[in-house]
This record gives structure tokens, sequence and C-alpha cells, in this order.
């Protein structure tokens, strides 16, 4: 395991190239989700506007 | 077939089936990126010139095609777009822009820590290779700038398409620069089909994960199309009976 880690040396370069790669994947996924939500929420208000 | 492929094209169909298939394309990206990393980090053997370093490519090849894919289905979604004025298209190219543009970012940053250890340096500006993929991300930022410097959004729409069909000029400077300009970037190592210089067991989960790479773009970019879709659509009866409603 200690060796794995350690990537031949390598660790600090290995390892952030795949934390910022882990970072920016995650993020492209939940932005639109958190996007979707806003969006329900304002067309909701819309609505609800117009009923009244 | 063309009846069909315009319902396909119509927002609430469109929006029925995208949610159909989100959770399945969701699944088996997961698979893929599981599989893929568990054979880049640990099966594949450390390469006998750069070590374990090499492993890096595993996330920087992904996001370097990637980069270069997301940029030709925006350019073709914009060329539709402007062509048979096809709604979808168009929110297709505009969805692709902040994808493209992360994948392009990805590709430098990885390439860059990639090139630290390996080359000696984080970047050189002489490299054909590094600068045009540059070059890219600009293209793709200013993709997004146009889009919202302009007022009237059907004319910002015809302009990003156009200013990205120009862009297309860049993609295969990016992928001839290694062959035609011998700088610090290596050659290919996978394109040549015949011959591939990379060992099988390195080669499989950089497929597995270019793969993976490639169902993540398509569910990222099927997310924010729908975002597009529902807000764009939002007076139309449909949408106020899926707000409206509580089914999903």
């Amino acid at each position: 395991m200690t060796e794995f880690l350690h990537m031949g040396g390598y660790a600090a370069f290995v390892w952030s190239a795949y934390g910022i790669s882990a970072v920016v994947l995650i993020a492209s996924v939940l932005l639109p989700i958190f996007e979707k939500n806003k969006i329900r929420k304002r067309i909701q208000r819309m609505l609800q506007e117009d009923q009244d | 077939m063309y009846k069909w492929f315009h319902q396909l094209g119509s927002p609430p169909t469109f929006y029925r089936w995208s949610g159909l298939w989100l959770p399945w394309l969701g699944i088996t990206c997961f698979i893929l990126f599981a599989v893929g990393l568990y054979g880049g980090l640990v099966t594949a053997p450390a390469d006998y010139q750069q070590s374990d370093s090499f492993r890096i490519i595993y996330v920087h090849v992904p996001a370097a095609w990637m980069s270069m894919f997301v940029y030709m289905v925006m350019a073709i979604s914009g060329a539709i777009a402007i062509i048979w004025r096809i709604k979808l298209s168009e929110i297709m190219m505009l969805s692709c822009a902040p994808i493209g543009a992360s994948f392009t970012f990805l590709a430098l940053v990885t390439g860059s820590i990639w090139g630290k250890p390996m080359w000696g340096t984080w970047w050189e500006w002489g490299d054909a290779r590094l600068v045009s993929e540059l070059l890219l991300l600009f293209l793709y930022i200013g993709v997004i700038g146009l889009y919202s410097a302009i007022e009237d959004k059907r004319k910002a729409a015809q302009a990003v398409a156009i200013l990205s069909l120009v862009g297309t000029i860049n993609i295969p400077i990016i992928h001839y620069s290694v062959i035609w300009l011998n700088t610090l970037h290596q050659g290919p190592t996978v394109s040549k089909f015949d011959n591939p210089s990379i060992e099988t067991s390195m080669l499989i989960p950089l497929l597995i994960m270019a793969l993976a790479f490639k169902l993540f773009f398509g569910i990222v970019l099927l997310l924010r199309a729908r975002n597009e879709v529902l807000w764009r659509e939002r007076r139309s009866q449909w949408v106020k009976n899926l707000v409206g409603g509580t089914n999903q």
C-alpha cells in the first residue's frame, strides 16, 4: 500500500494530477445539477406569480 | 425518417428521453472509471523509462482527446444550427463550450504536472503542441465570452457558431504538431493502430478511461442541455406541467 502511494517517487506529481482531475470532473457534474434545481425553483416562482 | 428526426429534436421529447437515459449512462460511466482507474493505477506495470510518473497518461490523454472531440461536436452543432436552424443543436453547441474548456484545462494542467519531472519544465512556449492546446482553451473561453457579450441571443448564437467553425483550423494543428514539429512533447503512442508503441496491459486501461471520459462528456452535455431547454421553454405548457406537477 505504501509502495502504491509512493508511486516510485513521483507521488506528488501523480496524485496531484489525479486530484485536480477528480475535482474538475466532480464539479462538472454537480454544477448543472445544482443549476437545474435553481431553474426549477425560478419557474415555480414564475408560475405562482401568474396565479396570484 | 425526417419526421422521426424532427420529433427527437423537439424539446419535450428530448427532455423525456434524456431523462430516461441519464441514470444508465451514469452507472456505465462510473463502472468504466472504476475499472479504468484500477487498471491504470494498479495493474499496469511501471514504465521502463518514466517509472510510475507515466500513470498521469490515464487522465492526461483522455482529457486531451476530449478537448478536441468536444470542440468538433461544438463546431458541427454550430453548423447544423446555422444551416437547419434546429434549436436543440444550438443548445448543444452552447453546452459544449464550458465542458470543452474544462477538459482543455485538465489536459494542460496534467500535462504540465507530467512535464515537470520528465522534461524538467512546467511549460515551454516553443512547443507547438502546448501552445496550440492553450489556443484551444482561449477559443472555448472566446466562445463563452462572445455569447454573453452579444445582447441579441439569436445573433450571439450565430456569431458563436461562426467562431467555433473558424476555430476548427486549430484541431489538425494540435493533432499533427507533434509529427510536423518535433519539439518537447512526445509523439503519438496510440493512434498508430497497426503498431501502437505501448504495451497492451498499459493500453487497455487507457482505452477504458478514454471511453469513460467520452461517456462523462455525454452525461454532462445532456445535463447542461436539459437545463437550457427547461429554461427556454419555461412558458410552454409541458414545462408548466412538469415543474408544477409532482413528477420529476
